[in-house]
């Protein structure tokens, strides 16, 4: 959002998607959409809406705006604290609202570690402004100095003379007066804030959790709706070739079996294709899709297998095509060097999994679409539907559940798009629900990555040369067919390699995609931050030294870290290096606390080690120390991560903390358990027997610091995730010796 | 017709008898805070009660059922303040939250037969349920927490 503007009642009701529509037609909105009473049965002279994320009614209630979505990062709670902070709002008398898809609020792409990071600011700002009108209406009417009141409680204060005035009082005399220019806004100072930073604030949904009355996407209920379950193509690409529409009309409760288009790549966020079986219910709707006895044409997809696909990455690596960081001559460097450190690393093919697989419920009526969806992306959701169904997209409302868990999967809207097209051309309301089957073999996969690293040791022990070769295939591909080269995904972790050292290489070979390629929580920091931390512990073991104090002698001295000195285009989270810096002093202070936090250097039982990685992503800073042991029989446990973050001024500490508890355990999966291959172009695994999440047993204890900042607040969903598996690593090299460069950890027997 | 009863409450079932129960709660009966995650009974999303056992309704066929009393979510209890829900609450273990009716469900069928359960217990009762978001340490901390209150409203 760049600037504030003021709105009518009626628009800032159209756009949270609680529109008289929905009534009339007798929808069941989802508990969490339910209109609060301060929207609810009043007129315009009695509400107060300074901006698209605040509303005040005279019922003395304080509605906030959450425009992005809730997966589990907590944004529904730390939104509302920083609103209500500024406006000095009674968190008893607040509804919260979860925003319509709308260009109006700025990007509601939840993705990239950015809700806080992007909106502190103006959501301060929001705050401010309303609570500076509602100020001046109070002292308007005291004829006082606007400087001798302030806000507390709901309520506006004049200090001198113990006068009080509500709220909700105020507002139809501070809907009268002018919006303040931006730069008028008084914030408030750190040491006056009474939500944010503090760690006390009970989660908004917590309640409707336990007792089971949230509404995910897969609860979405309307008036006389139905259930489809999709046959989508096995191998990217396919295209329906028959099926048995009769067999499936044959089970009882399947209503109708629709055809949808086939899909021609590149895929972007359009439906896979393939075939729906509608049904009056999600049981019959699955038999019904067992029974079309589906029968593809071949896609040229189908020599996609995971053993040669690999082996093509580890050859690509040897043949970059592109070379994106550059600084010295690391060719004559390695050739120099007195010893040459070489190695290889390798993560497989990987899906989000979240608990609640995709699921979204459209209704088409009177030219509009009314969409419930556990959207990431209600505006890129919005725009698909639009494109593919031809309905403009003002006519197509996206109501944003809360989401059984994102990790990027939900940022993409194939899935609201199937449900569009089906309700549009059913003319009933149809709600698209995937299996788990579904999920894991149709996704949009996390790039499996082959990297070759080199390091040059010269005669004094010092690393004089870093060569860092990747191939793993784009991003790109799933937007551009055929796109065989890494770009945007260089930034993260591979050419931002923040080590002291003279000669650096880092270069991308060609990767071609057989599958749709998409994001996952942290993205190819995962692969990245895997070889680099791994690497950088080898280099260790290479010059003797202990892995921290080799990890802060290769980060060197404190800089603040130009990348573009070194020919590469670092694209630093869409944020400015001014703003943000990559600032090697930051990267020491939490390999500091978190060695400190786990007694580094301490003697550990038998059999136990401890290992350390750091990485910065997302503008925030992670250092986690890890402490591993081995059995008798071989196998390893993982007892304790020390996680230690610095993501700048932290708005939620609780949900940092629990964020990074959380990115722990998604990071011990992916390092022990879960793997996809492919054979002919089919996902091999399909549920979570094949594909393996860590559980309970599995968890360490995880205890998070937070470093005390005021730098402006950086990611905090994503940027545990990548130091995690590194450090696993490097604990059970230096437990057992062994060294290991290929996840999951689990095909060398040690869990 | 088959006759279920669910919290206590008698509803009247004439869908497919091979349905599992989840589906039927779900979608037949609007009972929509038991979750699916897998349908072959690996992830615990769909975890009820059955005559105070834990089951997963997604394997589960109705036909099985019928007679037996089931619990979901909803029905743990009337004003949301089993000590599970209390200790839920009170530890901020939800991230998501999708998966976590199935864990109260399994958590809540452990401290019924086992007042308190080490964490040795915990974790062989509970490695049925997946968490993707990662919430098992406080999910751990939350039923040591749920046996300290039970038992201080016992003892009260």
């Amino acid at each position: 959002m760049k600037h504030i503007e003021n709105v009518s009642r009626r628009s800032f009701l159209k756009k949270l998607g609680i529109s008289s529509t929905a009534l009339v037609l007798g929808v069941q909105l989802p508990a969490m959409l339910t209109i609060p009473k301060a929207l609810a049965g009043v007129n315009a002279t009695d509400t107060f809406s300074p901006s698209v994320y605040v509303q005040i009614g005279a019922d003395n209630i304080v509605s906030i705006v959450v425009h992005r979505s809730e997966m589990g990062q907590g944004i529904r709670t730390s939104i509302p604290m920083i609103v209500a902070d500024e406006l000095g709002a009674d968190w008893q008398q607040i509804a919260v609202v979860q925003g319509l898809g709308d260009k109006k609020y700025g990007s509601q792409n939840t993705d990239g570690s950015r809700s806080v990071r992007r909106f502190y600011q103006p959501l301060r700002e929001a705050g401010a402004m309303a609570r500076m009108m509602l100020q001046q209406a109070a002292a308007n009417q005291w004829q006082v100095d606007v400087s001798e009141t302030s806000a507390i409680n709901n309520t506006i204060v004049h200090e001198k003379s113990g006068r009080t005035l509500s709220f909700g009082s105020l507002v139809s005399a501070a809907s009268t007066l002018a919006l303040p220019e931006q730069s008028a806004l008084i914030l408030k100072a750190k040491k006056d804030f009474n939500f944010i930073g503090k760690s006390d604030v009970a989660l908004v949904d917590g309640e409707k959790i336990v007792t089971g009355t949230a509404t995910y996407g897969f609860d979405v209920e309307l008036a006389d709706m139905q259930y489809a379950v999709i046959a989508r193509p096995p191998v990217l690409g396919s295209k329906v070739k028959s099926f048995d529409a009769e067999a499936a009309k044959a089970i009882v409760g399947v209503i109708d079996v629709v055809q949808l288009p086939d899909l021609e790549e590149p895929a972007v966020f359009k439906p896979l294709g393939g075939v729906a079986v509608i049904a009056k219910n999600t049981w019959a709707a699955i038999k019904g899709r067992e029974a079309l006895a589906m029968q593809w044409h071949e896609s040229e997809h189908k020599n996609y297998n995971t053993e040669q696909y690999k082996q093509a990455l580890a050859k690509s690596c040897d043949n970059p095509a592109k070379v994106l960081r550059s600084k010295g001559d690391t060719v004559k460097a390695l050739a120099d060097a007195k010893k040459v450190i070489k190695a290889s690393y390798y993560v497989p093919e990987l899906i989000h999994v979240p608990m609640e697989p995709p699921a979204a419920t459209a209704h088409y009526h009177d030219g509009t679409f009314d969409i419930w969806a556990c959207s990431q992306t209600p505006q890129s959701a919005q725009a698909t539907v639009a494109q593919i169904t031809g309905v403009a997209p003002e006519k197509v409302n996206i109501n944003v559940t809360l989401l059984g868990g994102g990790f990027g999967r939900k940022s993409k809207p194939d899935f609201v798009v199937e449900a569009a097209i089906l309700s549009k051309q059913l003319n009933v309301p149809i709600k698209v629900l995937w299996t788990r089957e579904d999920e894991i073999q149709n996704g949009y996969y996390h790039a499996v990555s082959y990297q070759k690293l080199a390091a040059g040791i010269d005669e004094n022990g010092n690393v004089s040369a870093w060569q860092h070769h990747v191939a793993e295939p784009p991003i790109g591909s799933t937007f551009s067919k055929g796109a065989d080269l890494i770009t945007s995904e260089a930034n993260l972790g591979l050419i931002d390699m923040p080590f002291d050292i003279a000669h650096v290489s880092c270069a991308v070979g060609k990767a071609p995609a057989h599958t749709r390629i998409g994001w996952m929580r942290s993205v190819t920091n995962i692969n990245h931050a895997f070889a680099i931390g791994s690497f950088a512990d080898e280099l260790a073991q290479a010059k003797g030294l202990d892995s921290k104090d080799n990890l802060l002698a290769l980060i060197g001295a404190d800089r603040k870290i130009d990348f573009s000195t070194e020919q590469a285009e670092y694209g630093n989270y869409g944020e400015t290096l001014e703003k943000f810096p990559v600032d090697t002093a930051r990267m020491k202070v939490v390999i500091e606390k978190a060695s400190a936090m786990a007694k580094w250097g301490r003697k550990l039982p038998k059999g136990h080690g401890l290992g350390i990685a750091m990485h910065r992503s997302f503008v925030s800073y992670v250092a986690c120390v890890v402490e591993v042991s081995e059995n008798s029989n071989g196998k390893i446990k993982v007892h304790d991560v020390w996680m230690a973050v610095d993501c700048g001024l932290a708005v939620n500490p609780e949900r940092i903390r629990s964020q990074m508890e959380g990115a722990a355990i998604f990071a011990l999966s992916y390092t022990f358990y879960s793997e996809l291959t492919a054979k002919n172009g089919v996902i091999e695994q399909n549920n979570f027997d094949g594909y393996q999440i860590a559980r309970l047993s599995d968890a360490p204890t995880t205890h998070v610091e937070i470093i005390d900042s005021d730098a402006p607040p950086g990611g905090v969903g994503e940027p545990g995730v990548p130091p995690i598996a590194p450090a696993i690593c490097n604990a059970i090299f230096n437990a057992t010796g062994k060294r290991y460069r290929e996840l999951p950890l689990k095909k060398y027997g040690i869990v | 017709m088959i006759t279920l009863n669910i919290n206590g409450k008698e509803h009247e079932f004439n869908d497919d008898g091979n349905m599992p129960l989840l589906w039927a709660l779900r979608d037949v009966l609007k009972y929509t805070g038991t979750k699916y995650g897998c349908g072959k009974g690996l992830c615990g999303a769909c975890t009820v009660h059955v005559d105070g056992q834990a089951i997963r309704s997604c394997v589960t066929p109705v036909l099985a059922i019928a007679k037996q009393k089931i619990t979901t979510v909803e029905g743990l209890s009337e004003a949301g303040d089993h000590p599970v829900q209390q200790a839920w609450q009170d530890l901020n273990v939800p991230q998501c939250g999708y998966c976590q009716p199935g864990q109260m469900m399994s958590a809540a069928a452990l401290l019924k037969r086992n007042a308190k359960p080490n964490d040795e217990d915990i974790e062989l009762a509970m490695s049925g349920n997946i968490c993707r978001c990662g919430t098992y340490q406080r999910i751990k901390q939350a039923i040591h927490l749920a046996a300290d209150l039970a038992t201080e409203v016992k003892g009260s």
